[in-house]
């Protein structure tokens, strides 16, 4: 039986853990859950943004997450021309897309990868900057001021995209697209430039959402397995495209891992979000606030 | 159909026999360490057709299959001693229920969660593995081989003329089932599986008997693996590069036929097995990726797409 300060302290850390997954989990629920791609590639990008904020952080000291922002423009772009060829060579021709188009992701995933190996080896990196390595101690509890700045960062990231996609005139037509295209096709709009820079946007976000996973944590090049559990647990238990969802779901991922982290030990860490994403799948696949069936 | 059946067995006995032969007569022992990669790649990517190619049903747990058939092996050698034979047969057999529980497990998902899904049963038995501390753990496990049948000067070469029957039996499986109304049904339901079931193909079974081939063939060929590197470890076993090299092979072969995935394991087992000598094995998974974008890309039907076109192509110039 574990003691309950214990178990607060697991409980604390999750949540704060569980934001930082909302962040690196919301291009995905953009892309896989509103666009219907299935971004495999999505973590193996997210490592790619984690290693520019290394490079920029490491040659020019500049602060990791402002080295995010600085590397989002890029990153956009990249999404803009990623669609392109994604809907040229699969969304295009119809049929069958759907074998090859996954097949495809997972290629491009790999070659990330392994250039970024041949770029920067197989060992770990880390930033440095003022605030890494410290603790705030509240009572009988220490919580590295990382996890916080990754907690508030990602949170404001949530809201924003949250926000974006329900107020502003582009995000109400991305989600338009993705409820019913021929509808909005009729009124006269261009689907596929809509998804695109939708597709842009959850790539952008992938800066920031690189910066917070480098913050946390040291990255190597093969994390991205890791994370592509993660992410597809927290976007498809969220519920496809529900940003709400996506927060939600990721704390609860991120307070079960931090359980079983400190009760369990972490030799089971890397199946809790696979199981979960499992069980998700198999039980609730339209999982807690769905668009669709 | 007779006669193309009996072209197809003479086919086999004679590559079973070359095989034969070559392990008698070649002393070098270099050929037959990369020849039993490639021929287990092509047990591997023949199998992965049947669900994946046949049924369009894109397996990611490829290395969960092959990981399982290693670790029935090492169990088995750890706790009875059992001989090679033995263990391929239990491996085939742990693999048929592997096969079924993923089936049943995985029976709504289609499209991207299906695949997600195989991945996730990947690494949720992965990581139950290296917590099981009898067979070895994180740290994995040395297995000692047993004296080789008289048959055979060493080790190596009888696995390598064992991994050759496995190629058999696994192309004979492939192409009966392709040939007889079992592939019609999976290809029906591939096409448009609401139709097929409409239609009064039984989508449900067939979908679970090619689960369960494919998984049974998979875990037997990972079996004589623990024998073949006399070590396991669950990350190299269950390495996700499994997976993704198998389905690169099949669908560069192409899936329409199994001799598809066969040419596909050959070209791609070739040119890995060179480059891993020759450069390293970062290159190799660049190679593979590289491959594997550029023929979804440009030749969505791989080579056997190829081929049918050039035919079609030139039928098309002489009339």
């Amino acid at each position: 039986m574990i003691s309950m300060d214990l178990l607060l302290n697991a409980v604390v850390i999750g949540v704060l853990l569980g934001c930082f997954y909302a962040a690196v989990s919301l291009g995905l629920s953009v892309s896989f859950g509103l666009l219907d791609v299935p971004q495999v590639a999505h973590p193996a990008f997210l490592i790619l943004a984690s290693y520019g904020v290394f490079f920029l952080n490491d040659s020019y000291d500049i602060d990791p997450l402002l080295a995010g922002l600085l590397i989002t423009p890029l990153l956009f772009v990249f999404g803009l021309v990623a669609y392109r060829v994604y809907y040229e060579t699969f969304e295009k021709r119809g049929s069958d897309a759907g074998v090859r188009g996954i097949a495809f992701l997972f290629g491009i995933a790999f070659i990330v990868e392994v250039l970024i190996i041949l770029q920067f080896g197989v060992d770990q990196r880390s930033v440095s900057a003022s605030y890494i390595g410290k603790a705030w101690q509240i009572g009988d509890m220490r919580i590295p001021v990382r996890l916080i700045i990754a907690f508030a960062v990602a949170s404001a990231l949530t809201i924003l995209l949250a926000l974006y996609l329900s107020r502003t005139f582009m995000g109400r037509a991305i989600r338009a697209v993705a409820q019913d295209q021929e509808a909005l096709q009729l009124m006269g709009a261009n689907p596929v430039k809509i998804k695109q820079w939708a597709f842009g946007i959850s790539t952008a976000v992938l800066g920031i959402a690189g910066a917070l996973l480098i913050i946390v944590s040291p990255v190597d090049p093969t994390l991205d397995r890791a994370y592509i559990g993660r992410t597809f647990c927290v976007v498809v238990m969220g519920g496809l495209g529900s940003m709400t969802g996506t927060l939600i779901a990721a704390i609860i991922l991120g307070v079960a891992e931090s359980i079983v982290l400190s009760t369990v030990g972490a030799s089971w860490a890397p199946a809790i979000s696979f199981a979960m994403l499992l069980g998700v799948l198999a039980v609730r696949p339209q999982g807690l606030l769905g668009r669709r069936s | 159909m007779r006669r193309n059946g009996i072209v197809f067995w003479s086919g086999a006995a004679l590559f079973l026999a070359a095989i034969f032969v070559a392990t008698q007569v070649v002393s070098n022992q270099y050929p037959f360490f990369a020849g039993y990669v490639i021929l287990q790649f092509i047990v591997l990517s023949v199998a992965w057709s049947i669900l994946g190619g046949y049924a369009g049903y894109v397996n990611f747990g490829t290395s969960a299959f092959f990981g399982v058939g290693v670790y029935t092996a090492v169990f088995l050698v750890k706790a009875t001693g059992a001989p090679l034979g033995v263990q391929i047969a239990a491996a085939a057999m742990v693999g048929a229920l592997l096969g079924l529980a993923v089936g049943l497990l995985t029976l709504r998902m289609q499209g991207i969660f299906f695949s997600i899904a195989t991945i996730a049963i990947s690494i949720v038995i992965e990581t139950s593995v290296t917590n099981w501390r009898y067979v070895g753990g994180a740290a994995g496990i040395q297995i000692e081989r047993p004296p080789v049948m008289e048959l055979f000067n060493n080790y190596v070469q009888m696995l390598f003329f064992v991994q050759a029957l496995l190629v058999v039996l696994t192309v004979a499986i492939a192409r009966y089932i392709q040939k007889s109304w079992i592939g019609r049904g999976l290809q029906a339901l591939r096409d448009d599986e609401l139709a097929a079931e409409c239609t009064g193909v039984p989508t449900l079974r067939l979908k679970l008997l090619a689960c369960v081939v494919s998984g049974a063939l998979m875990c037997a060929t990972g079996a004589p693996a623990a024998m073949y590197v006399q070590y396991a470890d669950p990350s190299s076993a269950f390495n996700l590069n499994y997976s993704v090299t198998v389905l690169a092979m099949a669908l560069i072969g192409g899936t329409a036929h199994w001799i598809g995935p066969v040419i596909g394991a050959i070209l791609l087992g070739v040119t890995q097995q060179l480059l891993a000598v020759t450069i390293s094995s970062e290159v190799n998974v660049l190679v593979l990726g590289v491959m594997l974008v550029l023929f979804v890309v440009a030749a969505p039907e791989g080579i056997l797409g190829l081929v049918r076109r050039a035919g079609r192509y030139r039928a098309g110039g002489e009339t």
